[in-house]
């Protein structure tokens, strides 16, 4: 009886997913209303909840898709892969007024550069302040540190080794969860409460998973302004990295 | 019909990834460049323009409010797929720049917000002194608030 309705679960994978998650949000809902009075947002603890999941999910099966990779679990891949992910994203630009969007855009360009810079320098100053001294990794992690994605592609064109690359993967990845769990708390006490500043935010920011998350926790309102800047941020990391940033790394080091 | 919007949605969505590759190969990057953004804006634009145009009933728009209700769900099923473990294995480096970079960028935002509306406000033909200005700004704070309040989908 019970293994004929597991073998369904992993059969309709995406649907178990769709009644996971409203199940996990349910709760967290609750939580967020009885213990924290409504202080700490529900979707925040949602996906708080979700990167604990992730995490012993990694743990338990090695592999790297975190709870997706638990074959009972399969579905939240398709659920949260990119493809569903940027259209609810596109979604949420629906009705959107493009004044808004064009008031903040210099702003937004301008955060793009100096978050794709300032990342860059952060990455690059903690590997140097861990002992790296040649170019090639300081720049691949400096370029993980910018995105996950960004340190890859970084790295292989400068030809890093690929525990250089591992690294610059984690950087990224580590960024993409705290932007996730502190941009809640941050919101408050920088300004991030208007489209303006959350085109800012998501320009400096620029992880799309950690934009998305973080936005989501604060206020939904906000996500389609910082979402719009973030998805350029990658390509323009992409674009840097491997070229004006090494070779500035080379000049400096 | 549901499906229209879900094909508007669906058809910007392609357009817009599509754009953003062809842009990633002309600047030499093997990256997707704004994709998803072009997609945004693409349907900001097709959707005003059939809103204006009484286009869009009910029906058809619920196509793309669904998928924009399911924004944080889906968000939470990302949560739940990200490899965390791999970034704890990643150790002290990874945690270290990243929260560096996070905690700079999160200090740059309130910084750049109002260097942006300084310079919007410089070519006001009256040249006023700082308390004027700061009235200014903080009128403008409350007249932005309600925009950002009113219902998205209110034209």
């Amino acid at each position: 009886m019970i293994e004929s309705f597991l073998t369904q679960l992993e059969k309709q994978h995406l649907i178990a997913a769709f009644a996971l998650v409203g199940g996990a949000m349910y709760l967290s809902y609750l939580i967020s209303d009885k213990l924290t009075r409504g202080r700490v947002h529900g979707s925040a603890i949602a996906i708080m909840v979700g990167l604990a999941l992730a995490y012993f999910g990694g743990i338990y099966t090695g592999g790297s898709k975190g709870l997706a990779d638990i074959s009972l679990f399969a579905g939240l891949g398709l659920m949260g892969g990119g493809m569903l992910r940027d259209l609810a994203i596109i979604a949420t630009a629906y009705g959107v007024r493009f004044q808004e969007i064009r008031e903040a855009g210099i702003s937004g360009i301008i955060a793009l550069f100096l978050g794709v810079i300032i990342s860059f320098i952060a990455g690059v100053a903690v590997a140097y302040a861990f002992g790296y001294r040649d170019p090639v990794s300081l720049t691949t992690i400096g370029a993980g540190t910018v995105t996950y994605i960004v340190g890859p592609i970084a790295g292989a064109s400068i030809g890093a080794p690929s525990d250089i690359i591992a690294l610059s993967i984690a950087a990224g990845l580590f960024k993409s969860i705290l932007v996730m769990i502190l941009t809640p708390m941050a919101a408050r006490h920088i300004g991030l409460d208007n489209p303006r500043s959350a085109m800012i935010f998501g320009g400096l920011m620029g992880t799309t998973s950690g934009v998305a998350a973080g936005l989501a926790a604060t206020d939904p309102k906000l996500v389609p302004y910082g979402a719009m800047t973030a998805t350029f941020y990658t390509g323009l990391g992409a674009l840097l990295a491997p070229s004006v940033l090494y070779i500035a790394v080379r000049a400096v080091f | 019909m549901v499906i229209y919007g879900v094909a508007l949605l669906a058809g910007c969505m392609l357009v817009g990834l599509w754009a953003g590759d062809v842009l990633g190969m002309l600047l030499g990057v093997e990256s997707n460049v704004g994709g998803v953004g072009i997609a945004m804006l693409m349907l900001i634009f097709l959707g005003g323009y059939l809103m204006d145009k009484k286009k869009m009933p009910a029906s058809t728009e619920s196509g793309i409010t669904f998928w924009n209700g399911m924004y944080i769900p889906i968000v939470v099923a990302m949560a739940a797929s990200q490899n965390v473990a791999a970034a704890i294995d990643g150790g002290m480096i990874a945690l270290l720049a990243s929260l560096l970079a996070v905690v700079a960028s999160f200090a740059l935002v309130p910084c750049l917000n109002r260097l942006g509306r300084a310079k919007s406000e410089k070519p006001r033909p009256e040249k006023d002194e700082p308390t004027a200005l700061k009235q200014d700004t903080r009128q403008r704070k409350s007249a932005s608030s309600p925009v950002s309040a009113r219902p998205r989908h209110a034209r």
